[in-house]
């Protein structure tokens, strides 16, 4: 693993939203206040250059922290920094759009986020004049040559968002945010509402201009495949907390969280005919309530009692980091078993 | 015992009039479900797959209707059924999962009175009975507590649970054929391996024939018997499972099964087919996927081909006709 100081560093990221009833509901039904932690002392690095992979299932916590990494959503607790710069610290001061321009997101449905009363030239546009980029023909300039960059033509610029399919609008979505000539993106599901097929030109565009432009890219996707071609280290989320991450080599050649485990069994794969999973039980608890001690206890193979009790914490087994007792203890290890 | 197909579509179009002429999702699609067999229909959004499960049970939207071929159920014609015939068909001699599991529930109703009323409707037994029968259907679709859980709403379930409702409800009348459609697209994948498991287990045991229609050809891998590869509303390949995805002979089946990134994969860079599907108003003439095609030549671009049997498969691609490329082994070398 490199030495160099990371990009990105996220620091015990912990978000909890206040999901109670209105007051008089509250007063009425006699509730209390409710808290949904959706991520929890969150912590990882990402070197320049490089991917890192938030994956699990919906509602784990990748799109909170995802937000909080660019600076969408502000973090109950600790702390993003990039370069060193704390990010919230930074946004508020009088440089903030310096550090903005540095920081870009694309999201699941290019759609929603291009406004569909523009041609597409003037989306890409609008960030390049927004931070002073270029002025006069240059921006046309630059419009056409990222146009060229993402794989669409010249005269697309001049079309508007509907007269493109979801993979060129995905292209479209790409090229707006590399208008900035951003250094980190973070990306939230970009290929998964397109076809297999179209997945795949995004992803290895996306993996080209990263090589080109030297980007480092935070990746979050429910698909362990997908995962698995994207990423250089991961990290598996299960109700807001990082259970294990990993570089991608260890994680799939040796998963140490039972979660882990179960997700890479859980995920068909086009090889295995007539497979049947070896369905795990249960499925996510309530965020809101969560379970005590392991979150994953009641669906563990592995739970003992003091999975039901006492929170597992991080701990370092070579270049991975786990939290889970079974693992610590050196407990059902499919090779032991 | 009947060997005939539970299923026997052939030569289906599904036309829709619309005023910049008529559209044709459906276009000469052919194939047989056994009883006991799982077919898988595959394909990329829009390819014409729910428009064939909705040909079959009768539910095309209008103005859309089918004008050519024909569909069995168990030997008997069923695509010119009054629509009041038809009613009766579904629920009873063909069941339906959907994406959404809430297409098929009523919000209002019970999940339990759901069930016994179509029980009720199509099998003659007691209220009574029907209640006992669904208390069984839900345990064995796996819901924890079924004898309280059968008064609950469909809201009160998660997205998993709700999905297994409905497959004990598809499954009451005891049908002939189910038909999936995406039936575990939005849920997670550990939800996903589990009603996948249910769905397989049902059917095999009551030798239900199932049509699963999905985008994911990990799915189709591990649950199907054979497959039908959709594209741009025609069958471009058709054969068992294995076969089809272990040896693929079309072009597009190819560039489908290396674009598909794998779990267990090492790939450093996925395979990729330019282009995309498409648009029904404008399908090329010839070969639809012909723009998209690396090994398109001479008939490709003017002349349809059609689907010509290659090992195990059928394939319609022009490659594989001798009398024009004077070797059918040739395309074979590049599979
Ligand atoms: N603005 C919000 N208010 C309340 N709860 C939220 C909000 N955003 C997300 N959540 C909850 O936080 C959890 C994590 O959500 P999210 O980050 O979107 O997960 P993912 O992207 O992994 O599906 C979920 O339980 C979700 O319902
Ligand atoms: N009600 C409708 N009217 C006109 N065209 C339709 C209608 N429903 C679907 N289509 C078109 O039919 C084609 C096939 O759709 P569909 O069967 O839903 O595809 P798939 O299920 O393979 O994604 C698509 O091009 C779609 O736009
Ligand atoms: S801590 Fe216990 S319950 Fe949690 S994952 Fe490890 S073994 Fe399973
Ligand atoms: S018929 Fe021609 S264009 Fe179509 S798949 Fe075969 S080679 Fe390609
Ligand atoms: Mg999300
Ligand atoms: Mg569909």
């Amino acid at each position: 693993m490199s030495e160099q100081t990371p990009l990105i560093r996220a620091e015990n990221l912990t978000c909890v939203f206040d999901v109670s009833k209105p007051w008089l509901n509250r007063v009425i039904e006699r509730r209390e206040r409710q808290f949904l932690t959706a991520a929890r002392n969150v912590t990882f690095d990402i070197p320049k250059g490089k991917t890192f992979a938030l994956v699990g299932e919906s509602g784990s916590g990748k799109s909170t922290i995802g937000k909080m990494a660019v600076g969408l959503l502000r973090p109950t607790s600790g702390k993003v920094t990039v370069d060193g710069t704390d990010l919230f610290g930074a946004l508020k001061a009088s440089s903030a759009s310096a550090l903005r321009r540095r920081i870009q997101m694309i999201f699941q449905s290019p759609y929603a986020s291009l406004n569909p009363r523009w041609r597409v030239g003037d989306i890409i546009a609008e960030p390049i004049r927004a931070f002073g980029l270029a002025s006069g023909d240059a921006v046309g300039a630059r419009v056409t040559e990222l146009l060229e960059q993402v794989g669409l033509a010249e005269n697309d610029g001049q079309k508007y968002p509907h007269e493109f399919s979801g993979g060129q609008r995905q292209r479209i979505a790409i090229a707006r945010a590399l208008a900035s000539n951003p250094e980190f993106i973070v990306c939230d599901e970009p290929t998964s509402a397109l076809d297999v097929s179209v997945q795949s030109q995004v992803l290895n565009l996306m993996k080209d201009l990263q090589r080109d432009l030297g980007l480092t890219y935070l990746f979050i996707s429910h698909d362990l495949s997908v995962v698995r071609y994207m990423a250089d280290q991961i990290g598996v989320l299960y109700l807001g907390q990082l259970v294990e991450t990993a570089n991608r080599e260890d994680l799939f050649n040796n998963p140490q969280h039972p979660y882990t485990r179960m997700l890479m069994d859980a995920a068909p794969r086009i090889d295995a005919f007539g497979r049947t999973a070896d369905a795990v039980k249960g499925e996510i608890p309530d965020p809101i309530t969560p379970p005590p001690g392991c979150p994953f206890h009641p669906r563990c193979p592995l739970v003992d009692n003091r999975c039901k009790t006492e929170v597992p914490k991080p701990f370092q087994t070579g270049e991975t980091n786990v939290a889970c007792h079974a693992a610590e203890e050196g407990r059902g290890r499919p090779e032991a078993a | 015992m009947s060997t005939l197909p539970v299923l026997s579509i052939s030569d289906l179009i599904v036309e829709f009039p619309t005023r910049r002429g008529v559209l044709r999702p459906v276009d000469r699609v052919g194939f047989d479900i056994a009883r006991g067999e799982i077919l898988g229909v595959v394909g990329e959004s829009g390819a014409g797959k729910s428009m064939c499960g909705s040909a079959i049970v009768g539910l095309i939207d209008r103005p859309g209707r089918i004008t050519g071929g024909e569909i069995r159920l168990s030997g008997e014609r069923i695509d010119t059924l009054s629509q009041e015939k038809m009613r009766r068909i579904r629920g009873k001699r063909i069941g339906m999962v959907f994406q959404d599991p809430l297409t098929s529930l009523n919000p209002l109703m019970r999940v339990g009175d759901q069930i016994v009323e179509t029980i009720r409707t199509h099998l003659p037994v007691s209220e009574h009975e029907a209640r006992r029968r669904a208390v069984a259907a839900l345990e064995e679709v796996g819901i924890p507590a079924a004898s309280t859980r059968i008064d609950s709403y469909p809201h009160q379930f998660s997205g998993g649970m709700r999905q297994r409702v409905v497959i004990a409800l598809a499954l009451a009348a005891e049908p002939e054929l189910i038909i999936a459609d995406e039936p575990t697209t939005a849920l997670d994948v550990s939800v996903q391996a589990q009603i996948m498991a249910l769905l397989k287990r049902l059917c095999r045991d009551r030798g239900t024939a199932v049509m699963l229609i999905t985008h994911d050809m990990g799915v189709i891998a591990e649950s199907t018997d054979r497959v039908a590869v959709l594209y741009a509303g025609r069958l471009a390949e058709i054969g068992p499972t294995r076969d089809v995805l272990s040896s693929p002979r079309h072009p597009y089946t190819i560039g489908l099964m290396a674009s598909t990134p794998s779990p267990t994969g090492g790939a450093d860079r996925l395979s990729q087919i330019p282009g995309a599907m498409p648009n029904l108003r404008a399908i090329p003439p010839g070969c639809a996927f012909n723009p998209r095609c690396t090994k398109a030549f001479g008939p490709c671009t003017s002349e349809l081909p059609v689907l010509k049997p290659v090992g195990r498969n059928e394939v319609a691609c022009w490659l594989f006709d001798d009398a024009l490329t004077g070797n059918p082994n040739k395309a074979e070398e590049n599979a």
